[in-house]
């Protein structure tokens, strides 16, 4: 494109993009992010998150895309994956189902829990990603009188499941303060309700020590959701060396045969 | 021109690296391709090993366990049985399976019973000819089909016979033993079928 | 040409098979046009010498196409179909099958690097006015490959039976119901059911797979045809074949298509597009939810509809004009009819053309006003998309290409593509009274740059253009 139009184009883009940014802008809530800590390349802390996972989640859940004996990515043999993962007399190459019948779980929850093999992939949003989204909503349930499970979520509200994991974190409270919060540039200030959530009653494990667990259970969900990525990373470095070198090539031959052109 | 010796010098070369490059890197491209249409988890799942336990498997009774889309026997032989086996090796068209070796005996199957141990006889329920299941002929005595019958197992579909030990009978037309699959003891009361001691 | 007196086709490589592979092209050549066809196109073909960074984009097109039909074969190997196993069959080749993540990824990846890739191919076409005389049909060609192509889209987005997939058919298809008299039994044929449903999945299935992608390759065919039959435009915009060589015959701005462009431009063309391709491919496939929507990683819930249906980027500029139609739009529509109506029977020489336009005039206000704004909302996106057929009779100018064209053509492609970006965006976010304001400021902005450009291009001031091609 000719300089003189690009100039005017980017004017105008520049003008638009001035406009007030209240036209353009999306609510989205807060969402904690995963501790950065916490990553792929941790078969440790994925070995631990897939005990929670079947321990506490494959009760009611399915990882129906999900095979046992693909867990070996994280280093575990068969035999270690039968002896300490497999409760429901599955074998090795099965996939993951949920011992839970579907016909008991609308009755007792309204709807079948939906299946976790990708939910780390669906919830991701401009609020963060899944692993973040997974990561508050297991830190983010509250006692609820008002909801028949006795639990509400501050990422999910009035979501249908319980807080399966309660023994361990203990039991949270939603405290609701009025603040007052300065609004505009002219000293004015609005009343607004902020939420907090309280560990009223303590559990088994310390709040470091649960949501460094939550942690390692959404390393394994985020993995799950996407076996092959670690490969996928990996193959990419070497494609793109080679691309590299038949960039370099290939410019190379351009550069030749166009010295013949005047 | 020495310039264009050199020209065309440097021209072959560069289209020669790059042809070579680009080789590689198309038959690099073509193996996920290729790869995709082996056998995914789920056919290998499905083609696993099946364990059967015998431990209810009364002598002379058969229990049928099914792998890889097959009917797998497993006859648990009486030492008439046994006996019989011997007497038949003369009717039968290949009585030390020395035919098609590798695909129908395995080694620790190329004995006098075709089994692993004497009174577990595991086989495939497959008819040689053209592919039906055989019934079980156990008893020895006068038959329809066979005068002398030392019992075993009688197509009905083209009238081949196979004795205790899976040997096809002479002038059958079914051409060959019964297929011996892959297998081993996990214990005295179980059976992996589909995999052997030497994990093939 | 006879078989017998053709010249037997010489191999100049030397090499211990030089005669066997003479022989055996000679014989293929005197049974096949294959020499003929080799120079037509390729090493007699003489294109301009100065081709730019916006010529790329069509040998790039091929290469994408041949890659999503590869890539889209395998598939099929493995995907299901049937509403109750297509979500889990993506899955499967996901996980199960070998090398099945990277097929799918190459597949999905390349679909969105399609329009990336036909958008800049077009956007080429209205710098350098590649669609003028004698180059329309080539143009039309090319338009009609756009329409088969986000069919091709829109079809295979229900194949992973995703929400997003199901929820995105469900409103496009209900978007017919609102076509007067024959809506909804057309969006029931359409569907093969009451709803989107199994019979829905499966015909978009034979519609994606095999009959688009014929279709395809057949207009990929004719219009390289067409290409080849006029001979490419250039940056310039001048005709090269108005100035041959007395020697040779050939134009003396032209250079033979192979080896220069193949070879030369097109193959390192292709390098620097894979290395941008690898990147997105195995560093960031879902590109922040663009590329592969997050919400479909749901399995497709008719019971449910997610809070926020967006089409995929690529259509979200129709889209935009498609929710931009409200009740009050339609008075500014019949506004803008009437000031143009005004303006084409002022400058219109032909009293035939004042008469049609001023009976068409009316009535299209009738209908403004007799049938819903839905209707002319899928009215006026279709009508967004048809309208570039037009652009060879639209473009009044006296010279072709932008370099020689004045600040009204500029300021009016520079509005275009601003409109066409800031149309995209706000298709992809959930709708504000402010943003359906800025929708319909660019939609007219959209329309305005087809509509008056008989009359910019000629009122426009164009500098001469040059006898011979510039770089």
């Amino acid at each position: 494109m000719r300089s003189a139009a690009a100039r005017l184009a980017t004017l105008l883009t520049c003008m638009l993009l001035a406009l007030p940014h209240a036209t353009f802008a999306s609510e989205s809530i807060k969402l904690d992010r995963l501790p950065a800590e916490v990553g792929p390349n941790d078969p440790a802390s994925l070995q631990r998150g897939v005990q929670v996972f079947v321990n506490y989640c494959l009760s009611c859940h399915s990882a129906n895309y999900m095979r046992y004996n693909r867990l070996a990515d994280l280093g575990l043999t068969d035999g270690q994956i039968l002896d300490n993962l497999v409760f429901t007399g599955a074998k090795a190459g099965d996939l993951m189902k949920t011992a839970m019948d579907a016909k008991d779980a609308k009755e007792w929850f309204g709807t079948q829990p939906p299946d976790l093999t990708v939910i780390a992939r669906s919830r991701s949003s401009n609020a963060g990603s899944g692993a973040d989204w997974l990561y508050s909503y297991l830190r983010g349930f509250y006692r609820d009188p008002s909801r028949s499970s006795g639990w509400n979520n501050t990422v999910f509200p009035n979501v249908g499941m319980p807080h399966v994991l309660w023994q361990l974190q203990g039991e949270q409270v939603l405290k609701t303060e009025v603040q007052m919060i300065p609004v505009g540039s002219k000293g004015d200030v609005e009343k607004r309700d902020v939420h907090k959530l309280v560990l009223a009653k303590p559990g088994a494990m310390k709040p470091a020590e649960y949501d460094r667990m939550v942690a390692d259970l959404v390393n394994y969900l985020s993995y799950m959701s996407e076996p092959a990525r670690a490969t996928r990373v990996q193959l990419g470095i070497y494609v793109l060396l080679f691309l590299g070198v038949l960039l370099v090539l290939s410019y190379l031959v351009k550069n030749e045969y166009w010295k013949d052109v005047h | 021109m020495g310039d264009n010796e050199l020209d065309q010098g440097k021209r072959r070369f560069l289209l020669t690296a790059t042809g070579v490059a680009g080789g590689v890197a198309t038959a690099a491209a073509a193996v996920p391709f290729v790869a995709s249409m082996l056998p995914s988890e789920r056919a290998k799942a499905a083609g696993a090993p099946v364990e059967a336990d015998i431990s209810t498997l009364a002598p002379g009774e058969k229990v049928t366990v099914e792998w890889r889309g097959q009917p797998v026997w497993i006859v648990r032989r009486t030492p008439e049985m046994l006996e019989s086996i011997k007497g038949s090796a003369d009717k039968v068209a290949d009585p030390r399976s020395e035919r098609k070796p590798g695909e129908l005996t395995p080694a620790y199957a190329r004995n006098e019973f075709r089994s692993i141990k004497p009174e577990v006889f595991v086989a495939v329920g497959i008819c040689s000819h053209l592919g039906c299941s055989p019934q079980d002929k156990f008893k020895a005595g006068a038959e329809a089909f066979e005068g002398n019958w030392k019992g075993g197992f009688y197509c009905p579909c083209h009238g081949s016979l196979f004795d205790l030990a899976g040997r096809v009978y002479k002038n059958k037309p079914a051409p060959d033993n019964l297929k011996v699959p892959p297998y081993k003891f996990l214990s005295d009361t179980r059976i992996l079928i589909g995999e052997d001691s030497k994990g093939a | 040409m006879a078989a017998a007196d053709k010249q037997p086709v010489v191999v100049t490589e030397a090499g211990p098979l030089n005669g066997v592979l003479s022989s055996l092209l000679t014989w293929v050549d005197q049974r096949f046009p294959m020499m003929t066809l080799w120079r037509g196109h390729m090493s007699e073909y003489y294109a301009p010498k100065n081709f730019n960074f916006w010529y790329y984009f069509g040998s790039l097109a091929t290469v994408v196409l041949v890659l999503q039909i590869v890539t889209g074969i395998f598939l099929t190997m493995h995907y299901k179909p049937d509403a109750a196993q297509a979500f889990a069959s993506v899955e499967y080749i996901m996980r199960d099958v070998p090398g099945g993540w990277l097929i799918r990824y190459l597949h999905s990846t390349g679909a969105s690097a399609f329009f990336i890739v036909i958008y800049l191919h077009m956007f080429r076409g209205l710098l350098y006015g590649s669609y003028r005389k004698p180059r329309e049909l080539i143009w039309l060609f090319g338009m009609l490959i756009y329409l088969c192509l986000m069919a091709e889209a829109f079809f295979g987005y229900l194949l992973p039976w995703g929400q997003m997939s199901y929820w995105g058919a469900q409103v496009i298809v209900n978007l017919f119901d609102a076509l007067p008299l024959i809506g909804p039994d057309l969006s029931l044929w359409i569907r093969g059911d009451y709803v989107v449903s199994d019979a829905t999945l499966n015909r978009f299935f034979a519609f994606h797979v095999i009959a688009i992608p014929l279709v395809l390759v057949g207009l990929v065919a004719a219009h390289i045809m067409a290409l080849h039959e006029v001979g490419s435009n250039n940056p310039d915009g001048i005709e090269i074949k108005k100035r041959l060589d007395p020697k040779t015959g050939h134009p003396v701005d032209g250079i033979p298509f192979h080896p220069y462009y193949t070879i030369g431009k097109d193959l390192f063309g292709m390098m620097v597009f894979l290395v941008v391709f690898a990147v997105i491919l195995f560093f960031m496939p879902e590109m922040g939810g663009y590329f592969l929507e997050y919400n479909n990683f749901i399995p497709a819930d008719p019971l449910k509809t997610p809070p926020h249906i967006a089409p995929v980027w690529y259509f979200t500029p129709y889209y935009s004009i498609l929710r931009a139609v409200t009740e009050d739009f339609m008075w500014v529509l019949a506004l803008m009819l009437i000031a143009y109506a005004v303006l084409v029977i002022r400058t219109a020489r032909k009293p035939a053309v004042r008469v049609a336009t001023a009976s068409v005039s009316v009535v299209l206000l009738a209908g403004f006003f007799a049938f819903e704004p839905k209707v002319w909302g899928v009215v006026l996106m279709g009508a967004a998309t048809l309208v570039f057929f037009l652009l060879p009779w639209l473009d009044r100018s006296p010279v072709k290409s932008i370099r020689y064209k004045g600040v009204l053509c500029k300021a009016a492609l520079a509005l275009f593509v601003v409109a066409f970006v800031i149309l995209g965006y706000l298709g992809t976010l959930a709708v504000t009274e402010g943003r359906t304001l800025a929708a319909q400021f660019f939609t007219l902005v959209y329309f305005a740059f087809f509509l008056l450009m008989p009359w910019y291009t000629r009122m426009d001031k164009t500098k001469p253009e040059p006898g011979r091609v510039t770089g």
